[in-house]
Formats: C-alpha cells, sequence, structure tokens
C-alpha cells in the first residue's frame, strides 16, 4: 500500500518584494497509513508552508509530492479542490466554523460541496458529532457552544468526508490545558481506533510529546525525524524560544 | 449543493436584515416604478380600444370647414356648413364604404311635462345607427321612410330617458325639442363616457329632414350638415377611403389646385393614437425613471456583495479549505446577489401592484397588471443580480485560499 503522504525534495519559491525567498529547500519524508504525526518548527522555519503543501492549498516549486500513490504536483486548482474536499480534513487553530451555521450544517458543509443529499449528509453530520462526543448539541451555533466542543466540531467536519489524512494546524493553541488535552485525547482515539492518518503541525512540545513520530523542521529542511524524544523535543523548543 | 446554497444565501440576507433592505431600496422602487408604466400602458391600450369600437369600428368623421389645428372636431363658428346632403350620397357610393351618415346637431333643452333638460341633440339620417354601431335596445330606429316624410319621431339615449321620465317607460311618449313635439320610439343602450369624457348618452336622436323642416336652428341652410360620419369596410382600407373621400369632396366643391380642403377628414384611430401618444410619454418617463432606479439598484447590490466578500474573506477561505471550488464560491455570492434582485423585485412588484391599484381610483380608467408585466420584471431584476453580482462574485473565487485563511 502506497504511502499516505511521500514527499521527496520538495522546494518552495515565494516572490516577495526583497526577491525570491525559498521557504522550502527540499523536503522528503513519507507518511505511512495509520500514523500519528507531527511536524513541528518555530515561526518562519517553513513549517506552515510545508502544511498548505501536504493540505493541497498550495503546490511545491520543485520536487514531488504523492498523495496516496498519485503524483498531485501538476493538480490544477479544480483537482486540488476536489482533493482537499474528499481526501483531506482540517482543523485550524481558530476552530474556522461558520457562526451562522449549526453544528449540524459546519459538519455537512464538506459534504454540500462533494454533493451528498440533505438527509444523508445530515445522517452523517450525526453520526459524527456522536463520535466526536457532541450528541445533543446538533443544533448548537458555534457562539453557544465552549471552545474545546468548538474543536471537536471542526474534528467533526474534518472527518465528514472520511478522509486519507486528517490535518491538523495548532488544534490546542487556543485552548486551555485540560481542553486542549481533551481534544488532544480525541486525536489520539480517532487514531488508535479507526486508524485515521493524523498530522499535527505544531511548536508545543507537549503536543508533539502526544503524537508516535515528531518531524521537525527548520530554514526550510528537515533537522530531525523520528519518535518524540525528550532530546528532540527539547531541541524543537529551544528553537522556538530562539525564534 | 443548489438547495443548501439557496438556504445559506436566504440566510445571509436575513442576517444583515436591514441592510439587505436598504440595498434592495432601488430595486423595489425600479421594478414598483416598471409595473407602473406597464399597467398604466396596458390600461390606456384597453381603454381607447373600447372607446373606439364605442363609436363605431372603423369610422372617418368628415367635418364640414377647413381643419384647424389641434382638434378633429373644429367648426368654424356661423360659418355654413360645405357639407351637403349630396355630399353623403356620393360617399355611400364610393367602394369600401359601408355607410355614410350626414349629421347635425345642437345643444337645447328637451322637454318632457314638467321636466325639462339640456341636451345634444343630434340629426342624422337611419346610416347614423349602422356607422355608430348603436342600435336601440328597447324600441326601433327611426326607418328612411319617417326621415323622409320628416316624421315627429325620436330615439333617445339612457341618460335623457333617466333625466326626462324617471322610473316611467318613455317608448310613446311625448318630448318637446323647441317647441316641436316628437314621439319617442327607441332608448339607446349606455356606452359611457366618450373620448374627452363626455357623456355620450346624454342624447337625443331626431331624423335629419324632421329637425331641418320643423325645428327652428335644426338646419338654418337646407341640405347641408357639419358632418359626415363615414364607416368603413375594414381597417386596411381605412386610409385608402379617406383619400378617396377627400379627392371626391374636393371634385364635387370644385376646388382648384390652390385651395384648401374646405373639409377635414378625422380618423378616430388617429384620435385614439394621439391620446396613446399622450399617455405612452407619461408611461416613458416613469419607465426612465424606473429603469435608471434600476440600475442604480443593481449598482447598489454590487456595492453591497464588495463589502460582503470583504467581510467575509476568511469565511471563503474556510469553504476553499474544506473543498469548496472556485466555481461554488461564485455560484453561492451570484446566487446572494440574485436573490437580492428577486426579493426586491418581488416587494417592487407588489408595490408597483398597490399604486398602479390606487393610480386606477384617480385616472379616468382601469389600470391592467398583466402576467407579461410580472415576467419582464422578474427577467430584468434577475438579468440585474447575475450582471452586477457578477464581479463581487469573481472577486470571491479568485481569492487564494491561503491568504484568505489568514485574514
Amino acid at each position: 500500500m502506497a504511502a499516505v503522504l511521500d514527499l521527496a525534495g520538495v522546494v518552495k519559491d515565494y516572490a516577495s518584494e526583497a526577491g525570491a525567498f525559498r521557504a522550502l529547500s527540499g523536503v522528503s519524508f513519507k507518511v505511512e497509513q495509520g500514523e500519528f504525526l507531527s511536524i513541528m518548527g518555530p515561526s518562519g522555519s517553513g513549517k506552515s508552508t510545508l502544511m498548505n503543501i501536504i493540505g493541497c492549498l498550495d503546490t511545491a516549486t520543485e520536487g514531488q509530492y504523492r498523495f496516496d500513490g498519485t503524483d498531485i504536483s501538476d493538480y490544477d486548482e479544480k483537482a486540488l479542490a476536489r482533493l482537499r474536499n474528499d481526501a483531506i480534513g482540517f482543523v485550524f487553530q481558530q476552530f474556522n466554523l461558520l457562526p451562522r451555521l449549526t453544528s449540524r450544517a459546519n459538519v455537512a458543509l464538506p459534504l454540500v460541496y462533494s454533493g451528498v443529499a440533505p438527509k444523508d449528509r445530515n445522517a452523517r453530520a450525526d453520526q459524527m458529532l456522536a463520535l466526536v462526543g457532541l450528541a445533543g448539541k446538533e443544533g448548537s451555533r458555534p457562539s453557544q457552544l465552549s471552545g474545546g466542543q468548538q474543536q471537536r466540531v471542526a474534528v467533526a467536519r474534518a472527518l465528514a468526508n472520511n478522509p486519507r489524512l486528517l490535518l491538523a494546524d495548532e488544534p490546542t493553541g487556543a485552548l486551555d490545558t485540560r481542553t486542549g488535552a481533551e481534544v488532544l485525547a480525541l486525536f489520539r482515539q480517532l487514531n488508535a481506533e479507526r486508524g485515521v492518518t493524523a498530522v499535527i503541525v505544531t511548536h508545543d512540545p507537549g503536543v508533539a510529546a502526544a503524537t508516535n513520530r515528531v518531524v521537525r523542521i527548520q530554514d526550510g529542511l528537515v533537522t530531525y525525524d523520528g519518535p518524540p524524544t525528550r532530546e528532540a523535543l527539547a531541541g524543537a523548543g529551544h528553537d522556538y524560544e530562539h525564534a | 449543493m443548489l438547495g443548501a446554497m439557496l438556504a445559506e444565501a436566504w440566510a445571509a440576507l436575513i442576517a444583515n436584515r436591514l441592510r439587505s433592505s436598504l440595498t434592495m431600496l432601488g430595486m423595489i422602487i425600479g421594478v414598483a416604478a416598471v409595473i407602473l408604466m406597464l399597467a398604466i400602458g396596458a390600461g390606456v391600450q384597453t381603454y381607447i380600444e373600447k372607446q373606439i369600437s364605442s363609436l363605431g369600428s372603423n369610422l372617418l368623421i368628415v367635418n364640414s370647414g377647413a381643419a384647424r389645428t389641434g382638434g378633429g372636431f373644429a367648426q368654424g363658428a356661423g360659418t355654413a356648413p360645405t357639407l351637403t346632403l349630396d355630399d353623403a350620397e356620393a360617399i355611400a357610393g364610393l367602394p369600401d364604404v359601408v355607410a355614410a351618415a350626414p349629421q347635425s346637431g345642437f345643444g337645447t333643452q328637451v322637454v318632457a311635462g314638467p321636466t325639462n333638460w339640456l341636451t345634444q341633440v343630434a340629426t342624422s339620417t337611419p346610416s347614423w345607427f349602422q356607422v355608430q354601431d348603436w342600435y336601440p335596445d328597447e324600441g326601433r330606429p327611426f326607418t328612411d321612410m319617417e326621415n323622409r316624410q320628416a316624421a315627429r319621431v325620436a330615439v333617445i339615449g339612457r341618460t335623457v330617458a333617466d333625466e326626462l321620465f324617471g322610473a316611467n317607460d318613455p317608448l310613446g311618449q311625448q318630448i318637446r325639442v323647441r317647441g316641436v313635439t316628437f314621439t319617442v320610439i327607441g332608448i339607446l343602450p349606455t356606452r359611457g363616457q366618450g373620448i374627452g369624457g363626455s357623456n355620450r348618452d346624454d342624447t337625443v336622436v331626431l331624423p335629419l329632414n324632421s329637425a331641418q323642416r320643423l325645428v327652428q336652428g335644426g338646419g338654418a341652410f337646407r341640405r347641408s350638415v357639419r358632418t359626415i360620419s363615414v364607416s368603413v369596410a375594414t381597417p386596411e382600407v381605412m386610409g385608402p377611403t379617406e383619400e378617396a373621400i377627400a379627392q371626391l369632396l374636393r371634385r364635387r366643391h370644385r376646388l382648384g389646385a390652390s385651395q384648401v380642403d374646405d373639409f377635414s377628414i378625422t380618423n378616430i384611430t388617429a384620435v385614439g393614437d394621439t391620446f396613446a401618444e399622450t399617455t405612452g410619454a407619461i408611461s416613458l418617463l416613469l419607465g426612465a425613471i424606473g429603469g435608471i432606479s434600476l440600475i442604480v439598484g443593481g449598482i447598489g447590490i454590487m456595492n453591497i456583495m464588495l463589502v460582503s466578500v470583504t467581510e467575509r474573506t476568511r469565511e471563503i477561505g474556510i469553504r476553499m479549505a474544506i473543498g469548496a471550488a472556485r466555481s461554488a464560491i461564485r455560484l453561492q455570492f451570484l446566487l446572494e446577489a440574485l436573490m437580492l434582485s428577486l426579493v426586491g423585485c418581488l416587494a417592487g412588484v407588489l408595490i408597483g401592484t398597490g399604486l398602479a391599484i390606487i393610480a386606477g381610483k384617480f385616472l379616468p380608467f382601469d389600470t391592467l397588471i398583466t402576467p407579461m408585466s410580472v415576467i419582464v420584471s422578474f427577467a430584468i431584476s434577475a438579468a440585474i443580480g447575475v450582471f452586477f453580482g457578477w464581479w463581487p462574485a469573481t472577486r470571491a473565487a479568485k481569492l487564494s485560499p491561503i491568504e484568505a485563511l489568514r485574514s
């Protein structure tokens, strides 16, 4: 079975007013089905750029990116949107729920874009909300929910289309320690019980410690790829403090 | 997908209720003006058609005396009528002429017993009933024989019948016109207002010959008449027949090439057209206001949609991240613009209909809301929604998901 993610020599250049800027200078690693991985790195390390490329929001300048065995380097915008819809579930730091919509409608939104019938998508949304422990909150709007609950709705939304990859960007960054830990436990549970492949982008060593593998990025290069040892996490924390 | 998007567009509209209503105001005013314009236009159309058919179909009116500017019925006061009974007979002999009725008239008091009533007396031949397409529904018209023998018979309009006889049956009763007694033999059915608002039912019709022989001032110039009403076979031959009558009369009146006509011919349809043109000009003005308002309304929609796109940049980013294609984003904002314009249109149609009903109370005719005008309004509004919504929607669709999420 092909790796879910397979990056080989991925380079990303940005044109800025100060001239060309290289955010990623050749990043290579693989993520297999069922892995639970964190990507660490200080601000400006290229972490966000890497996340955008993994999440198919952006494409690499050079190198090859295979998603689920398919080279998507030359995908156009429409194909990328389709891929994001079908195969990737996003969880953001600021939850990013649509304030006007109920939990159910928020979770069902990806299904709207994949053309699922209203009845089916509502049933699926309720199912996902139950999975993240929010049964009974289907009709609530984001403003009526706590931060932890909102992030759970976001996780349910990310899972709605049964994606190949759950991609989270600082999912605990806007939560207090206790609710942050709960959300993290939810990720662990989804990974362990349902085999969801999850990638968490974070600068928090505590979050990275909860995952099974750490990929550390600095100056656009992978500087560490291995288990979340104390040294690896400390190194990341050190990087962050000096950023 | 479309159903969910429509629901969301509606929710977005409701979420900004005040802003949405203000945005729609331009559309509402525009559509209301267009609906009102079309209602008045359609009302005038129906009114004129009814008026013209009430005057008799395919009618040409030949007046004695040269045409005066501004009116077909003008008659130089005190001048001798230049048309004669023989002219009428000659005209009746032309091809395509169904009937020609020579006619004079005067206003006078008509007396029945103790009651009297000021009315218009028309004097003519039996052809009058045919040309006017107006026959008594009670009693009968007078005959050719009665006209020739100067019989003392009269046909009266409904108003005169009501005023002089009230609830009594006027048939067989006596009326006196300038001291001469006539017997009522027929009553004309109601015709209502003529062009210009006169009451067509306020009339007495006497045989031309009887009036000329018996009634003082009923025909000071023997065998001459003021007017000849001509009924033409079909609308298509109105023009040629008008020309033929003019040539015939010039020949009969021995007018040289340098002399102007001593008669004038009025095409009743043309009079209706003039009326229609005047009302049409008013309608056009309303239409122009409506059109400008619709454009301004469209710009208002574009403006508010641009604001909305800016406000909801993050939302657009989220939607793109979870898999909305650019086309889906564009469709969503287009639907919102479309909904603004169509809800505005609906309100405009309702308000316009209300205004048209009110206007109908103040105008001499009823306004008419046609289904076509409503369909046209919705079509125009939809076009405006798409046209002015396109640019904001395209701007939304062109946002970079990464930039949009960062906002």
